[in-house]
């Protein structure tokens, strides 16, 4: 019984390991495509404080995605919880997410038309994903919102 | 209904303040839709469905937030921020607020 269980784990481990792998580098090519695509309108974090940007039109847009960890990566979390340091594995998986959330806003900001988009502010949530298992961010949604202009 | 994270309208100016306009909902998972997100957590990616769940309540708690600003009288909202939060295992609270003008 211990031996089917040491391979179950094993087994997941693998699984995890290949797919979010596989998973992670079709969405960074992605990204990145998608990024040098949508380069000539910029993205600022500003425009509260300042003066009103001259425009015709102003809209709200939002973008958003829910990114889960793989099991690899949980169980390299939890090694990593015991020594401390860089949790390189997570850093990757926020980065994605908060690319991703960002294109979709500017895509979306976009396909209206807009020339800019002012005030992009970011929030990310952890959303506990393993039902029962409340140990580490089972999934985190990041959303990226902010003006687009025209 | 003008909506910005502008303190202001481009192209307009603001005419009046109304004082805050908020909208919140708070939704739970789908039993079938966590199932599979289970198994999505093994081998990682996105979760569409979540994104789609969470992008719908973020839609209506917007929707709450202009309709609380309508009652007020007014025609947009400006400084709109976005918040979200695990109330408990398997709920999120999404959460949006902005400051409710009328702009000419």
């Amino acid at each position: 019984m211990d031996g089917l269980e040491i391979l179950i784990f094993l087994f997941l481990l693998i699984l995890g390991y290949f797919s979010g792998t596989y998973f992670e580098k079709r969405h960074y090519k992605s990204i990145r495509e998608r990024e040098r695509k949508t380069l000539h309108v910029p993205m600022v974090t500003f425009g509260a404080k300042q003066s009103l940007p001259e425009a015709q039109d102003a809209q709200l847009f939002v973008g958003s995605v829910v990114i889960s960890v793989d099991y690899f990566k949980m169980i390299s979390a939890t090694l990593r919880n015991l020594v401390g340091g860089r949790v390189m594995v997570y850093e990757s998986l926020l980065d994605r997410g908060r690319r991703e959330a960002l294109l979709r806003m500017k895509e979306e900001a976009m396909a209206w038309g807009a020339n800019q988009i002012m005030n992009v502010r970011l929030e990310t949530a952890a959303i506990g994903g393993r039902s029962g298992n409340n140990s580490g961010p089972g999934s985190v949604e990041v959303i990226a919102y902010g003006t687009g202009i025209r | 209904m003008i909506l910005t994270t502008l303190e202001g309208v481009p192209g307009k100016t603001i005419v009046e303040h109304y004082g805050l306009a908020q909208g919140s909902t708070i939704r739970a998972k789908h039993i079938g839709k966590d199932i599979m997100a289970s198994l999505k957590n093994l081998v990682g990616g996105e979760l569409k469905a979540y994104t789609e769940l969470l992008q719908e309540s973020r839609q209506e708690a917007v929707e709450r937030m202009v309709q609380q600003a309508e009652e007020l009288g007014a025609n947009a909202v400006v400084n709109i921020r976005f918040a979200t939060s695990s109330v408990a295992q398997g709920a999120a609270e999404l959460f949006a607020y902005g400051t409710a003008v009328k702009v000419e």
